[in-house]
């Protein structure tokens, strides 16, 4: 369990990592905070031939609200968001989803963009990107590039990102008083990648569900919504029997993974369950 | 003061808390790499390997000289198995090492094996137990065509007509699911060639340095006295390190090869795929009940996958025997019928894991008294009530005798602290608002300190038990006791210590125990079995009560009084009810270097003891409260008890830590860990990402109580107590989810429960009723 060779670099600047990139031909890789990129090395499984360390350039060693967004440098760890650092409802929902993420050591280390750009079918930060439609922030020789989460996600360990992009920042949008959250996923072990999850967000008017946006989870190739169930909520007020039919209706239009850990059937009724709590948890906010 | 009794900090935590352990890859830095070639292909011929040029990698072809692995066990139709060091002409699961590279560093040696290329013809394997017994399946040896390398049966001359006078009949068919013991850490050697003697030291983790020893040298042709073995600090064995494996010889033979240092340090994925696994059963089992809900009879066909190779030296017979002579456990049994089979298959090889068979056979009988509770109407407390043994020394059916235990009185007790009634209260509120509580109780006896009389009658042609301990004071009054157990992390020199403290009236920090080193140490056995304490404890006591003697005479003759009437106790001798005393490093340096005053004993303070003792069995009631998320499947333990008897506790803390481990890897087996093959005999579970222990967030906390029987059957009487922690929770946990899921008729009888696997059967059982 020792990685191949390889070379190193470790550039002070944006300018200077993507043109390291583009010299390494695709056969470079992006180095954050190691925690999905050297376990793949360390099993053979990734052989980049040039590892680019990007945790020494300070310009991206950044995290605030700014303009309605919230703008997550690529050197933002997970621990970042473990005490809410900023007001609203979206600090709240990013200090809820961390505590699920893996374990204290790994969050010390691993950013919010590597895992973006690891996209881990089961990663609460793409969940998150996904649920609220994140602007991903990519940088290259040829300049700048933002890519929405609907054309950023394509399947497990996919994105839109090519060999030559850096994934400078990802930008979420603050979310008013009016939005509430609720956060459920399903793990075997505190810390373990979820077998499903959900995360629920909801703008509230006088009672009633005015907006309403559903994630999933772990449950397919990437993280999906639940486009029918979100329709069915607006104007609900949220009372169990709402909350149930939008759970069923997202448990219907999903085609989940099936593997050792989870038949296809054990997903489905899994996020039925996931959803259904995470809008309890929302609603009892 | 007594030490004995005393929770006293283990002696060794301070050093292996503060990183200061000397494992064998401390030791081995520097040596050079050893990196095995795996077999990708659980079953093949090997048509050719390629090798890079100019890389130092070696293959059968090239260790002819090397003997295989025979291990022999006589009688129980048992067929023996040849294991090659490197795959001979065939691999026979996936992960046998079929080449070995050596270079300068780890890495090297990784990049060097990807390029060995195996040219292997695939053929149809056999990995599932049941599978491998039809007669179409796979053959995993030529010389044992129905694919069983061990089989045994017993049928009491009475069975026939009790059994048809059954009130009640009770079938279960309990499939364990295959474990790995994964000991923190993995297994590894590390050989060094001596220029100026020409010998060699294998520095191991195992559990056993002397019959490694032995079957090293066996298999080389070499004399033992030119191989040392020593087991330094231990990360774990439970088992897995107690049987002899190929990497091993190898270490040593390429060590001698090349006269050089070389080090095989195993990684986790090699642990997974390539250690021993265990566990892996499947027991059908049907018990006959009278009117009074009293076992009478007992009928059980009992499958072990024992892997592809039995293991040296204790035999593939360990699991498929331990679980036909155990099965009836605590209850009282007159007939049985038995067959019971060791199948094997292209997988992994199996060895004892702590526990053997018994966190299996007690998940079939505690199963079976809880269907049959429900059968009759009866509580399970009072169906266990009727059957549990409550008269001592106990023969059961199968010829072992039962030393005095506490089976009934524990779970008692464990109804009690647990307030059974209070909790169906609970539950019933509980089941109105949708919440589903479960409580399970699992009663299981366990043997342990056995000797040589125990083994023997397995038929093993090497016959473990005894254990010899030396011990010598020297000059200046310290103590120094070698032993041929070989502890790991159980803390057992703490616990000698204590023991030898007692005898001599010396503190433990004057005592050092020497274990896990052939040149310094007498021949014995090592550490598992739940036998350590029990034997080596037993022997320090022998060995020390000499040594008391000596000390006494000594002590008489400058007191001038008579040798019967000193006492040693504080550092100093006495003659009891006289004033005066001498200190015992006075006598140690007197024994030394005052011997002409003493005459008969010769010079200086040694003595030796050897004990081997049929046996004695502890005993313990494990229960457990759970809550299942009937939408998930999730099971979360919310109590879990322990009420045991292991006799007098040498030192009730390490008792604990010895139960705490052992419940955890139970837990592990009841409810988390699971190697999974799929049909082609790939293993899908080869990181801890997939196969996987609980952490301390899924463990509850673990309540224990003690019950003390003093027996005649362990002159410390103490019992041992490293296994039991394993044995009662699958049956216990399994016991608690079927009592939670009852309103849905779901019964669970396979293990690991997984939320899956659980939720499937709620599933299954809520599309019936509708
Ligand atoms: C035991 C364990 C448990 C875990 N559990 C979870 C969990 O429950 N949920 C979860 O979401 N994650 C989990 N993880 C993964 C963890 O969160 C990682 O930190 C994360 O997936 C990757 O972030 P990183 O900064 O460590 O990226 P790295 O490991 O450094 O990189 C990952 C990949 O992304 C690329 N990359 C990284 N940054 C950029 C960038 N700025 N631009 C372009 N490409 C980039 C790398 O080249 C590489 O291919 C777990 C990890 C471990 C070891």
């Amino acid at each position: 369990m020792k990685a191949p060779q390889f070379a190193y670099r470790a550039p002070r600047s944006i300018k200077e990592a993507v043109t390291a990139l583009a010299e390494s031909e695709g056969m470079g890789k992006i180095l954050a905070g190691g925690q999905s990129l050297v376990p793949t090395m360390n099993f053979r499984l990734a052989r980049p031939d040039m590892l680019i360390d990007i945790n020494r350039i300070s310009e991206l060693d950044f995290a605030r609200p700014e303009n309605g967004k919230l703008r997550i440098g690529a050197l933002t760890r997970h621990a970042a968001f473990e005490r809410p650092f900023f007001e609203g409802p979206l600090a709240r929902l990013l200090a809820d989803v961390v505590q699920h993420i893996a374990h204290v050591p790994i969050r010390t280390r691993g950013t919010f963009t590597g895992s973006l750009a690891h996209a881990d079918p089961a990663s609460e930060w793409c969940l998150v990107a996904c649920t609220l439609d994140a602007e991903m922030v990519a940088h290259s020789l040829e300049g700048e590039r933002i890519i929405p989460a609907a054309e950023y996600f394509v399947t497990t360990l996919t994105t839109a990102l090519t060999e030559n992009e850096l994934l400078v920042e990802a930008r979420l949008p603050l979310l008013d008083d009016s939005w509430k959250h609720g956060f459920c996923e399903f793990n075997r072990r505190a810390g373990d990648f979820a077998l499903s999850m959900s995360l629920v967000a909801l703008k509230i008017e006088n009672g009633r569900i005015a907006e309403a946006r559903i994630g999933i989870g772990g449950v397919e190739d990437k993280p999906v919504r639940a486009p029918d169930a979100e329709a069915y909520l607006i104007g609900k007020t949220g009372e169990a029997a709402d909350r149930v039919e939008a759970a069923r209706l997202a448990s219907e239009g999903i085609q989940p993974m099936d593997d050792m850990h989870a038949p296809a059937d054990y997903r489905r009724d899994l996020t039925r369950a996931m959803v259904r709590r995470a809008l309890e948890r929302a609603l009892a906010r | 003061m007594k030490w004995v009794g005393q929770p006293i900090p283990r002696l060794r935590d301070p050093v292996l808390l503060k990183g200061k352990g000397r494992f064998t890859a401390d030791i081995a830095v520097g040596a050079m790499a050893i990196r095995f070639v795996r077999s990708p292909v659980a079953r093949g011929t090997i048509c050719g390997i390629e090798i890079p040029e100019g890389a130092v990698v070696f293959t059968a072809a090239d260790i002819t000289d090397i003997k295989p692995l025979r291990p022999i066990l006589h009688g129980r139709n048992y067929v023996p198995t040849d294991q090659p060091i490197l795959a001979n002409k065939r691999v026979t699961y996936v992960g046998e090492p079929v080449a070995a590279v050596i270079a300068a560093t780890q890495s090297e040696a990784e990049d060097i094996a990807e390029q060995v290329m195996l040219d292997i013809d695939v053929l149809d394997p056999a990995i599932d137990v049941d599978e491998a017994l039809k007669p179409d399946a796979p053959r995993v040896h030529d010389q044992a065509p129905g694919n069983v390398l061990v089989e045994t049966s017993l049928k009491t001359p009475g069975f026939d007509a009790v059994w048809a006078k059954a009130a009640q009949v009770v079938e279960v068919d309990i499939r364990s699911r295959r474990q790995n013991a994964m000991p923190m850490e993995t297994r590894n050697a590390h050989a060094v060639f001596d220029h100026s003697t020409g010998r060699v030291t294998l520095y191991t983790s195992v559990q056993n340095p002397h019959p490694i020893r032995t079957g090293i040298a066996d298999v080389l042709g070499m004399p033992e006295t030119d191989l040392r073995v020593v087991a330094p600090d231990v990360g774990g064995g439970f088992g897995q390190k107690m049987a002899l494996v190929p990497e091993y010889v190898f270490a040593v033979w390429v060590a001698r090869k090349l006269e050089a240092s070389v080090a095989w340090i195993e990684d986790r994925n090699e642990n997974l795929i390539a250690s021993f696994h265990s566990r892996d059963q499947h027991h059908t089992v049907k018990a006959a009940f009278d009117e009074n809900a009293k076992l009478i009879a007992l009928e059980a066909d009992l499958r072990c996958n024992v892997g592809a190779y039995s293991n040296y030296p204790i035999t593939c017979g360990v699991e498929p025997l331990m679980a036909m002579s155990e099965l009836p456990g605590p209850y009282d049994l007159r007939e049985y019928s038995v067959r019971t089979r060791g199948v094997t298959t292209n997988t992994c090889p199996m060895a004892p894991y702590r526990g053997v068979s018994r966190p299996v056979l007690t998940l079939s009988m505690e199963r079976i008294m809880n269907l049959a509770a429900d059968r009759f109407g009866l509580d399970p407390v009072e169906m266990r009530r009727r059957n549990l043994i409550t008269e001592f020394p106990y023969k059961t059916v199968t010829g072992s005798l039962y030393d005095a235990g506490t089976y009934w009185e524990s779970l008692e007790r464990s109804a009690e602290v647990l307030d059974l009634k209070g909790f169906r209260e609970r539950q019933k509120k509980a089941r109105e608002e949708g919440r589903y509580l479960g409580i399970g109780f699992s009663v299981f006896n366990e043997r342990s300190g056995y000797g040589t009389p125990t083994f023997a009658a397995r038929g093993m042609e090497i016959t473990p038990g005894y254990e010899t301990v030396e011990m010598a004071m020297d000059p200046s009054g310290y103590v120094i006791a070698r032993i041929g157990a070989s502890p790991h992390g159980q803390g057992l020199e703490t616990g000698l210590s204590q023991i030898i403290a007692d005898e001599l009236g010396i503190e433990p920090s004057r005592i050092r125990i020497i274990s896990g080193d052939t040149d310094a140490t007498p021949y014995g056995w090592g550490t598992f079995a739940s036998r350590s304490l029990v034997l080596a404890g037993g022997a320090s006591k022998l060995a020390a009560e000499q040594m008391r003697e000596r000390l006494n005479k000594i002590a008489g003759h400058l007191l001038q009084a008579p040798p019967e009437e000193i006492e040693l106790a504080g550092g100093v001798a006495r003659r009891r009810g006289h004033e005066g005393s001498v200190e015992i490093t006075a006598l140690a340096r007197a024994a030394h270097h005052q011997s002409q005053l003493f005459g008969g004993g010769g010079p200086g303070l040694t003595t030796i003891a050897t004990y081997d003792p049929a046996g004695t069995f502890s005993n313990a009631c494990h229960s457990a409260i759970v809550e299942v998320d009937i939408e998930t499947g999730h099971v979360k333990i919310e109590r879990f008890l322990v009420v045991e008897d292991a006799g007098i506790l040498i030192n009730p803390m390490i008792v604990d830590g010895q139960i705490h481990g052992g419940v955890v890897q139970g837990i592990a087996n009841a409810l988390f860990e699971e190697i999974i093959y799929d049909e082609t005999g790939n293993i899908l579970t080869g990181s801890l990402m997939d196969f996987i222990p609980p952490t301390m967030s899924e463990v509850p906390t673990i309540e224990i109580e003690h019950l003390e029987t003093l027996t005649d059957a362990s002159i410390t009487k103490a019992k041992g107590i490293g296994e039991g922690g394993t044995i009662g929770p699958p049956a216990a946990i399994i016991n608690a989810i079927s009592d939670a899921l009852k309103p849905f008729g779901v019964e669970i009888f396979e293990i690991p429960a997984t939320p899956p696997r659980i939720r499937q059967l709620i599933r299954e059982a809520a599309k019936e009723k509708s």
